[in-house]
């Protein structure tokens, strides 16, 4: 199968977004699953991966030489992450807030910053039967995961095989980094006037960056006609309904796959799927 | 001695603002005469990075000591590095915060009252 991306994600979390992930990319087959919720990645649950490699993700923080420093103070002023304070002695430097956006290096008049190497997560790698794995893990009390999907978008960007990535929830700049490049965008939500507002704002995301995208009801039962109506106002194709079970709650929690313990659910996602390539080839 | 309080409001009878980082106004105060100096908060509106905002703005500002009450970790760390006494406010204007301070009432504080925000709880 030729290689595309689909992005899966939702405007909040704790939606189905890792649910849909796994499932999906499992019934694809010969799939590539993606975990990019690098703040709580949690899809090696279902999956079971057997890990094959670990890489340890770097970022470049500023250290201050302060025998050639003058304090004065433009590292501090270009700082847009407050993470430089100026002391009547000394430049504090708070590792934890630092962005690596460059600025501080960049501003220094006297080039007395010092690039220093800092860990903020790792990047793992492995298979888990027939899909290939990869998950990123933020370190805990780091600023942004925004590195992590740098680099995993490196990793998969010329895969020949369909790449199934569970992005991180929200739709703050981890969201739009992972979602780059997808040639889909499976929007998950669930059919309450919260899980709208928050769908709404991730149909928002997708609609600017120009990318197809398409609806999943989980949690489906009474309340779907909101979800419903709003998609079809948007034009947005629903393309599976995931119905509320206490047993799939059970399963969850369990860390088994869905499709495995419900032939109904076998079979939503094997339409899905289908129904998701079709999208693709338009 | 010029001392800055964390402030909901613009003058001495305005209520202390629980809060460091995302308070409203500071005060800075001088102790002898009671002239004082508003300062809007800017980093009110920062994503992350909103103490060490605030607490270099007051160093800026030549503040001696700090009276506010939930201080977080890296503005702790500046004041303490900065060698600035940080004291816990009591409920009430700003004014008899002054005059506690003055009197010596104020609990000193040196390590952070809370843990910060961002990312806890995750």
């Amino acid at each position: 199968m030729r290689g595309f991306k689909i992005s899966v994600l939702s405007g909040k979390g704790g939606t189905g977004k890792t649910t849909v992930s796994v499932n999906l990319a499992k019934v694809l087959n010969n799939s590539v699953y993606v975990d990019c919720d690098v703040e709580e990645p949690n899809g090696y649950l279902f999956l079971n991966p057997q890990i094959e490699e670990e890489k340890t993700v770097e970022v470049i923080i500023p250290e201050i030489n302060s025998d050639k420093c003058t304090l004065c103070g433009e590292c501090v002023k270009a700082c847009r992450f407050s993470a430089l304070t100026k002391l009547i002695k000394k430049i504090l430097v708070f590792d934890h807030l630092c962005h690596s956006c460059g600025a501080c290096f960049e501003m220094c008049p006297y080039d007395t910053i010092i690039e220093k190497y800092k860990p903020i997560g790792t990047i793992r790698k492995g298979k888990a039967q027939s899909v290939d794995f990869i998950d990123g893990k933020l370190n805990y009390g780091e600023a942004t995961g925004v590195p992590i999907l740098k680099e995993i978008n490196k990793l998969i960007e010329n895969v020949d095989k369909p790449v199934i990535v569970d992005s991180p929830p929200g739709t703050s700049c981890p969201v739009i980094h992972s979602i780059e490049g997808s040639d889909l965008c499976i929007l998950v939500t669930e059919p309450t006037p919260y899980g709208l507002h928050d769908f709404d704002l991730a149909v928002q995301l997708v609609k600017q960056r120009g990318i197809p995208m398409a609806a999943v009801i989980n949690k489906a039962g009474e309340g779907d006609n909101i979800i419903e109506e709003y998609c079809e106002k948007e034009g947005i194709k629903v393309l599976a309904k995931i119905p509320f079970k206490k047993e799939f709650a059970e399963a969850y929690s369990k860390g088994k796959l869905l499709i495995e313990v419900d032939n109904e659910v076998r079979e939503i996602f094997d339409k899905l799927s289908t129904d998701a390539l079709e999208l693709i080839k338009k | 001695m010029k001392i800055a309080v964390s402030s909901e409001g613009k003058t001495l009878e305005a209520r202390v603002d629980s809060r460091f980082g995302r308070a409203q106004y500071f005060i800075i105060v001088d102790s002898e005469t009671m002239d004082y100096k508003v300062i809007d908060n800017a980093a009110v509106a920062q994503g992350s990075g909103a103490g060490t905002k605030a607490a270099q703005t007051l160093i800026d500002e030549g503040i001696e000591v700090l009276i506010s009450s939930n201080v977080g970790p890296n503005a702790m760390e500046v004041f303490n590095a900065a060698e600035i006494p940080v004291y816990k406010a009591v409920d009430g204007d700003i004014k008899t915060n002054i005059e506690e301070f003055k009197k010596g009432s104020l609990e000193r504080i040196a390590e952070a009252t809370n843990k910060g925000h961002h990312h806890e709880g995750h």
